[in-house]
C-alpha cells in the first residue's frame, strides 16, 4: 500500500497566517452586526475536522461561530427508520448489513447493536459491494443492506444494485434511507429562528452533484457559500473565502475544493443514482420533521432489490423524545453544550438524540473533543 | 466445504473426547502441552504449582500478581499469535509495576474442530515467548466446549511476579511537570490485526509489536528508579492509559501530537479508516511517566534497548484545575483526550 499524506494541507504555519488574515476580516463584520458571524458547515466531516485539529480554539473569540448543520446521516436517522431496521434484522431468514456508524442509533426499541446481542444477524460492512458478497455467498438469506448517506453514498448504492441486478442476484435488497442535502438546506434558510450568515458546502456531495444545485442559496436567500474539502487547512481557507465575500457584499457559489469537485459534478455516477433511484412526496429527520422530497426510494423497476416492497416493514413514527434539542442544534438555534441533556442524560455511551452517536454528530464532537477543554 | 472440514476434524482436529478427562485429554496433555512448555514444577503433574517462597522473598518484597483472557480473532496474525499474546500480555501487566515476572498458568479453552497442528504451533509460541522472557508456565488447564459455544480458541493465563524493595510505581502518581514517554510507534499491533481480518480489502506490511517488556522496564528503572506512573497501552491504546493517569492522578496532561510515533502504514490506515492512533491498540508499548529533572536519562535508557529504540517524550503534565487529557494538534489548535465511546467505528461519509 502506497500512500500520500496530507501534510501539506496540515502546515501549521499556514494556518496561522490564515487565521491572521480570517480575524482582520471577521472583526469588523461582527462589529458591524453587533454579534458573532454565524457560519454553518452543512457536513458533517466538517465538524469532526473543525473539532479534530481544534480550529475552534485558533479563531477569533466572539467574533466567529460555527453552526453545525444536519450533514451527518445517522444523524438525522428517525428513531422510527431505526425500529424497522431492527425489526427486519430480527427476521432469522435476513443477514441484515450496514455501515459501522448506523450501528449505535437508538431506536424505541434499542439500537441494531443491541438487537445483534440479542441474536439478529447484524454485519458491518466497509461498502455495499460487501454485502453484495454476502448475499453471493448466502443464497438462502435475504441480504439487506441499510443504505443511507447524501449524494456521496447513494452512487455506490446504485452501483451494486445495477451489479445485483445483472448477476441476477434474487436474495439482495436495499432499505434505503438516502437522502438529498439540498431540500434541507433550503427548510434550514426558511426556518424563523435561523441566524446564518454563510455556509460552507458539502465537499464529498458536490463531488457528485457539482455546484449548480447551490446556486439558489446566493440568488434567492443571499448567503455565501463556500464548497470546501475536509482538511483544516481547506476549512480555514474557505472560511476566508466566505468573509471575503462578506466584507465585498458578495452573495455567490464558490468551490475551494477544486482538486475533487469539478463544477458540473460527476455525470456517470449521477446517472447511476437517476436510473435507480427517485424522490420520495416526504421524508422524516430527526430533530427537523418532515422535509418534502428529501427522502430517495428506489424506483418501481427495482422493486426486486427494495426491502420495503419485499419484506414486510412495519414503518413505524415515533416521536423523538420531549428532552431531546437535536433539532434546535441541526438547525443552530443552540449549541450543542445548551441542551438541557448534553452530558447529562445524552452521553455517547448512552445516546439519547442522534447527534450524540456518530463522531460526525456535533454533540458526539463537542463531547469527544471539547466538553472541558 | 463442511464435508471436507467434517472429515478432516475427525482425523486430526480436537474433539469433545480431548476434554473428556480420558486417554484422549491425557494425550493432548502428554503430547502437545506437556513437552511444549517443558519445566520441572509443571512436569510434577500434580493439580498444583509449589513455589518455595524463600526463592520468591530473594527477588523483592511484594507478591505481583496478575491475570488476562486472550479471545483475539484471527488466531494467528503477522508476527504473532494468540498464544504469544497470551504470555507478553500478561508479563507485561506484571512488568509495569516493576515486578520481575516469574511464573505463569495456562488454561485453555477449545472449541471442538480446531486443528490440532494451529493448537500445537500457538502452545509452541506460548512455550517460546515463555522461554525467551525466563518465565515458565507451571500449571494449567484445557477446556473442550461444543461448537458454537467458544470461536476456536481462548486462553487465559495469570502471571506471578516478584517487586522489587523501594518502588512504588503508580497511576496515582503523575505531578504537574513530569514528562511523558512512550517506548515506540503505537497503533501497530490494532492495525495488524484490522487488516488480518481480511474485511477491508486493504494490505500493508504492518506486523503486530507483540514483546515481552519487563526487560525494557528493568533499563528504565535502573536509570530512573522514581518513575511515577506506568501502564502497558493495549486495549484503548494510549489515550486510555493517559486517561487514567489523569483521573487517578487529578491531574492534567497535555499530549503533543506532532510528538506521537506512528508509522506511516499506520497513519495511512487510520487515515483511510478514521481511526486514531491514540486510541489503537498495542501489545508491546508502555507509557511512562518520570520526573522532568529524569527525563532524558530516561528516554537514553530506553533508547537503549531494543525494545524501545523509537521511544519518544510525547506530553507532560500541567498544572490545570481538572483532570484532563488535552492534545495540541500539528495544525496548532488544542482539543480534548477522551476516553472511547464503544468501539472506535469507521466513520461513513
Amino acid at each position: 500500500m502506497s500512500l500520500r499524506f496530507a501534510d501539506e494541507f496540515r502546515d501549521p504555519v499556514k494556518a496561522r497566517a490564515l487565521v491572521g488574515e480570517i480575524e482582520k476580516l471577521a472583526v469588523p463584520l461582527a462589529r458591524a452586526r453587533g454579534r458573532a458571524l454565524q457560519v454553518m458547515e452543512v457536513c458533517g466531516g466538517h465538524t469532526h475536522t473543525i473539532f479534530r485539529y481544534g480550529l475552534k480554539a485558533m479563531l477569533p473569540e466572539d467574533t466567529l461561530e460555527f453552526v453545525h448543520g444536519p450533514g451527518c446521516p445517522v444523524c438525522v436517522l428517525p428513531m422510527g427508520r431505526v425500529d424497522d431496521c431492527v425489526a427486519l434484522a430480527r427476521d432469522p431468514k435476513v443477514i441484515f448489513t450496514t455501515f459501522g456508524d448506523a450501528l449505535r442509533v437508538p431506536g424505541s426499541q434499542g439500537s441494531l447493536l443491541h438487537a445483534k446481542a440479542a441474536g439478529a444477524d447484524v454485519r458491518v460492512v466497509y461498502s455495499p459491494l460487501d454485502a453484495l458478497k454476502i448475499a453471493r455467498e448466502h443464497p438462502d438469506r435475504e441480504v439487506i443492506f441499510f443504505a443511507l448517506g447524501f449524494e456521496t453514498t447513494m452512487p455506490s448504492t446504485a452501483l451494486t444494485v445495477l451489479q445485483a441486478q445483472r448477476e441476477g442476484i434474487a436474495n439482495f435488497s436495499l432499505f434505503c434511507n438516502h437522502i438529498t442535502i439540498i431540500p434541507t438546506i433550503k427548510a434550514i434558510l426558511d426556518s424563523p429562528e435561523i441566524v446564518i450568515d454563510g455556509f460552507l458546502g458539502p465537499g464529498h456531495v458536490s463531488m457528485v452533484i457539482g455546484e449548480g444545485p447551490y446556486a439558489f442559496i446566493a440568488d434567492r436567500y443571499h448567503r455565501p457559500i463556500v464548497i470546501s474539502g475536509f482538511e483544516p487547512l481547506d476549512i480555514l481557507q474557505s472560511l476566508w473565502m466566505l468573509l471575503q465575500q462578506l466584507a465585498d457584499g458578495r452573495c455567490e457559489v464558490e468551490n475551494q475544493y477544486k482538486r475533487v469537485v469539478p463544477e458540473n459534478g460527476n455525470a456517470q455516477a449521477l446517472s447511476a443514482v437517476d436510473e435507480v433511484f427517485e424522490l420520495r412526496e416526504y421524508f422524516e429527520w430527526r430533530g427537523l420533521g418532515s422535509i418534502d422530497h428529501s427522502g430517495i426510494r428506489m424506483r418501481a423497476a427495482f422493486a426486486a432489490f427494495d426491502a420495503e416492497k419485499k419484506l414486510s416493514v412495519p414503518n413505524v413514527r415515533i416521536a423523538d423524545p420531549k428532552s431531546c434539542q437535536c433539532g434546535e442544534v441541526l438547525k443552530g438555534a443552540i449549541k450543542p453544550h445548551q441542551c438541557k441533556v448534553f452530558g447529562t442524560a445524552c452521553t455517547p455511551e448512552r445516546p439519547l438524540g442522534a447527534l450524540m452517536v456518530s463522531s460526525e454528530g456535533a454533540c458526539a464532537a463537542q463531547y469527544q473533543f471539547a466538553r472541558r477543554a | 466445504m463442511d464435508g471436507g472440514r467434517t472429515k478432516r476434524a475427525a482425523l486430526d482436529a480436537v474433539t469433545m473426547a480431548h476434554g473428556g478427562g480420558g486417554r484422549a485429554m491425557r494425550r493432548l496433555i502428554d503430547e502437545i502441552i506437556v513437552p511444549a512448555f517443558d519445566n520441572p514444577l509443571l512436569a510434577e503433574l500434580e493439580d498444583q504449582a509449589r513455589i518455595a517462597i524463600a526463592d520468591l522473598a530473594r527477588a523483592g518484597d511484594r507478591l505481583a500478581f496478575t491475570t488476562d483472557s486472550y479471545v483475539v480473532t484471527p488466531l494467528e496474525f503477522a508476527g504473532g499469535d494468540i498464544g504469544k499474546l497470551a504470555v507478553c500480555g500478561t508479563i507485561n501487566d506484571l512488568a509495569v509495576s516493576g515486578a520481575k515476572p516469574l511464573f505463569l498458568s495456562c488454561g485453555l479453552v477449545i472449541e471442538e474442530g480446531l486443528d490440532l497442528a494451529v493448537l500445537s504451533r500457538i502452545v509452541g509460541t506460548m512455550a517460546k515467548a515463555a522461554r525467551e522472557a525466563g518465565v515458565a508456565i507451571v500449571t494449567g488447564d484445557t477446556k473442550v466446549v461444543q461448537r458454537g459455544a467458544a470461536d476456536r480458541l481462548f486462553i487465559n493465563t495469570s502471571g506471578i511476579g516478584v517487586v522489587p524493595i523501594g518502588l512504588s510505581i503508580s497511576a496515582a502518581r503523575a505531578q504537574p511537570g513530569d514528562v511523558v514517554i512512550v517506548n515506540g510507534s503505537l497503533g501497530d499491533h490494532g492495525v495488524a490485526i484490522l487488516l488480518a481480518r481480511n474485511e477491508l480489502a486493504l494490505s500493508a506490511e504492518i506486523a503486530t509489536d507483540c514483546q515481552p517488556l519487563h526487560d525494557l522496564v528493568a533499563t528504565l528503572l535502573a536509570a530512573c528508579p522514581d518513575v511515577h506512573c506506568l501502564r502497558d497501552a493495549t486495549r484503548g491504546g494510549v489515550a486510555t492509559v493517559l486517561n487514567e493517569f489523569a483521573e487517578r492522578s487529578r491531574a492534567s496532561i497535555r499530549v503533543d501530537e506532532a510528538a506521537l510515533p506512528v508509522k506511516d502504514v499506520v497513519r495511512g490506515a487510520c487515515e483511510i479508516l478514521g481511526l486514531d492512533p491514540l486510541y489503537l491498540a498495542n501489545e508491546g508499548k508502555l507509557v511512562a511517566i518520570v520526573p522532568r529533572s529524569h527525563a532524558r536519562v530516561a528516554l537514553e535508557a530506553m533508547r537503549s534497548h531494543p525494545s524501545g529504540s523509537d521511544a519518544a517524550i510525547i506530553g507532560e503534565v500541567i498544572d490545570a484545575a481538572r483532570p484532563q487529557v488535552v492534545m495540541r494538534t500539528a495544525f496548532g489548535g488544542e482539543r480534548m483526550v477522551d476516553l472511547l465511546s464503544g468501539e472506535q467505528l469507521p466513520r461513513i461519509c
